[in-house]
């Protein structure tokens, strides 16, 4: 079943008096018990297709087209009054920054118990009990006499499993982590990237991981998008994207990554920056980077489909028959 | 050897305590010793807490050392008066994780070089612009750029400007301390690229502090893993991560995600944090978390020793099970 779609989503900035594209014709869906990664680097989008989902963007930036469905629903132009609702108890969300998520003058156990009273109308006591069994499956040691400690008590990993806890307080259908584990070291990354993975399969919760570390994707998502500029460059299996990027930028990408595991000889670079958002081009955005870029690519490549019925698409011109000549006909 | 640390201890006070704070000693680096010979990357890893920035800091001096010295070309620089060292300091440069904070904002990128340039008395005149010039260059941005101010610049090129700051010198060793951490992959590839150019061509030397695995791999050929304070292995790169020696190498190896979903990595990871460096425990400080500890583990604490050309302190070094191969399929 879909937990969440999203069809051909553009959330457009206005920037010094001009509209400008974060996201451009964005499309995709999170299945329940998926983990779908978004990866790229920054300025691609991906933190702006998370605040658009949750409906959290900034003033000067709105959802000019497409939708977002939760469920069975269209939550693209819900009023706030609506969102918050939803925020919570259907969408569960953790961030990289786990202090901006807790208030240091509450203790984590009021914290966790807050949105159970809220959202599920549970009474003081049965809040509390729930809330240390939130804390005891997010593994957080001792967790009733914890119950009563602050934030700041806490270190960076525990704090972000008080976060996780809080996320999945309500049981929502879906979770979106924006680089959950950027913050922490490699140990207890690995312990949180592992604790979601258990929980999202208890919970057969969809999860949308939004990151821009390929080696933490390869280990943890089933499908990834890769954006560059606001576009959805490519979608694929993690195991297909890894074995057969199709997209210039996926390419590069990959090939830019060091590894613990092996030696490489020299490191691929791509050349440039992501251009500015108010300068980007109006075709392919990967335009002024890519080592294939032709003519046609000034106009904005179709999504296409690589192989059969595997999900794995590419925009880019390369792929289409006899792009290279589209631009006559 | 370029330069010789041999048990470096460097102790801050630390208040802590309510309503009466009470003084205690935190040995943030507490006995380490190592080498770099000329034209050689010597990698520090370790996880936050570990002492890993502390020593890069000792080192030049940033930090007074407790115990223990710091050899220099010959030079011991570990007490030597302030304006003696300034004179050395030119061939020992530092880059940073966050290059704009030591570049500063109202200054011209010209001036900034060129201003570092005078105090240290290398060049006059019109060899100064030339120096500028030729700095900027060999980090791949064009002289031009001297003339605009850092804010103009991303976050690559800031550190390409710090890197080109610390060339002006003709330095023989940089530290770098986190240099890439905060740079998106495909610009982290470039500036690694440049970095191991820079080795190449100039044989200069680095000491490379980093908590990423797969970038230390890649660019250096030796490597010193810390854990709270202390070296607990040190050798030949390649040989560490192939098949890691300590167990919280072995650790830290495992949990180092690997792009490459084909790759199962170790499955379960124990639970638990480093302890604060304010109370390491007792005898081996890695006990409390290591699968392999016994009596004398937490009893004696183990010596930084030879083991198999390289060195380890464990006292089980070689009595522990061979390294998985982490590359199973």
């Amino acid at each position: 079943m879909t937990v969440l779609r999203i069809d051909k989503l553009r959330t457009t900035l206005r920037l010094g008096g001009r509209d400008c594209d974060a996201l451009r014709e964005v499309s995709f869906s999170v299945a329940e018990g998926e983990t779908l990664a978004i990866v790229g680097e920054s300025g691609c989008g991906k933190s702006m297709l998370a605040m658009s989902i949750m409906g959290l963007l900034p003033a000067v930036a709105r959802i000019s087209e497409g939708r977002v469905i939760l469920g069975s629903r269209a939550i693209e132009a819900e009023p706030e009054s609506r969102m918050e609702k939803i925020r919570g108890a259907e969408i569960g969300m953790i961030f990289q920054e786990p202090m901006t998520a807790l208030n240091p003058v509450f203790t984590v156990g009021s914290q966790i118990a807050e949105p159970l009273r809220d959202h599920l109308g549970l009474s003081k006591s049965e809040a509390r009990k729930t809330a240390i069994e939130l804390m005891e499956r997010v593994r957080i040691p001792a967790a009733a006499s914890r119950f009563e400690s602050y934030p700041h008590e806490f270190s960076g990993g525990m704090r972000q499993r008080v976060v996780i806890a809080l996320a999945i307080a309500c049981r929502p259908k879906l979770l979106i982590a924006d680089e959950p584990t950027t913050a922490l070291d490699v140990t207890v990354q690995r312990q949180i990237l592992d604790l979601l993975d258990t929980l999202q399969e208890q919970g057969e919760m969809g999860m949308l991981l939004i990151t821009h570390n390929l080696a933490i994707v390869a280990g943890h998502a089933d499908r990834v998008v890769v954006m560059y500029g606001g576009d959805v460059v490519e979608t694929a299996t993690v195991r297909d994207l890894f074995r057969a990027p199709g997209h210039p930028y996926a390419r590069a990408l990959l090939a830019s990554l060091p590894r613990v595991d092996r030696d490489l000889s020299e490191l691929a670079s791509i050349p440039g920056r992501v251009p500015p958002l108010a300068m980007l081009p109006d075709g392919c955005r990967f335009i002024d980077r890519c080592p294939h870029a032709m003519d046609i690519c000034n106009r904005m490549p179709p999504t296409v489909e690589l192989g059969e019925g595997q999900g794995h698409t590419v925009r880019c011109w390369l792929h289409v028959e006899g792009g290279e000549h589209a631009a006559d006909g | 050897m370029l330069l010789t640390v041999d048990g470096l201890k460097v102790i801050y006070p630390v208040k802590r305590g309510w309503p009466i704070p009470k003084t205690r000693l935190l040995k943030a680096v507490d006995g380490v010793s190592f080498t770099i010979g000329a034209g050689e990357a010597l990698g520090i890893v370790g996880e936050s807490g570990c002492g890993k920035s502390t020593v890069a800091r000792a080192i030049l001096r940033l930090v007074t050392p407790d115990a223990g010295s710091v050899v220099f070309a010959g030079t011991d620089i570990t007490f030597m008066p302030l304006k003696r060292l300034r004179r050395l300091r030119p061939k020992l440069q530092m880059i940073f994780q966050d290059p704009a904070a030591s570049l500063s904002p109202r200054m011209r990128i010209g001036d900034a070089l060129a201003e570092a340039i005078r105090v240290h008395d290398i060049a006059q005149g019109a060899g100064i612009d030339e120096l500028v010039g030729s700095a900027l260059t060999e980090v791949g941005l064009s002289p031009e750029v001297a003339d605009r101010y850092p804010h103009e610049f991303s976050g690559g090129q800031k550190q390409r400007i710090g890197i080109a700051r610390a060339l002006v010198f003709s330095p023989e060793l940089i530290v770098a301390d986190e240099p890439v951490s905060a740079l998106d992959v495909s610009v982290q590839a470039q500036i690694l690229n440049l970095m191991a150019r820079l080795k190449a061509e100039r044989g200069i030397a680095f000491a490379f502090i980093s908590h990423d695995l797969g970038v230390v791999r890649h660019f250096c050929e030796r490597t010193a893993v810390m854990y709270l304070g202390q070296i607990i292995e040190s050798g030949a790169t390649r040989e560490i991560f192939d098949a890691p020696g300590h167990p919280y190498t072995r650790l830290l190896r495992s949990v180092s995600p690997v792009p490459d979903p084909e790759i199962v990595s170790a499955s379960a990871v124990a639970e638990g944090e480093p302890p604060s460096p304010l109370d390491p425990p007792s005898g081996c400080r890695f006990n409390p978390r290591c699968p392999f500890a016994t009596e004398m583990c937490r009893s004696t604490e183990p010596e930084l020793r030879p083991v198999n050309g390289r060195h380890i302190a464990c006292h089980h070094a070689e009595t522990l099970p061979p390294t998985g191969d982490n590359r199973v399929r």
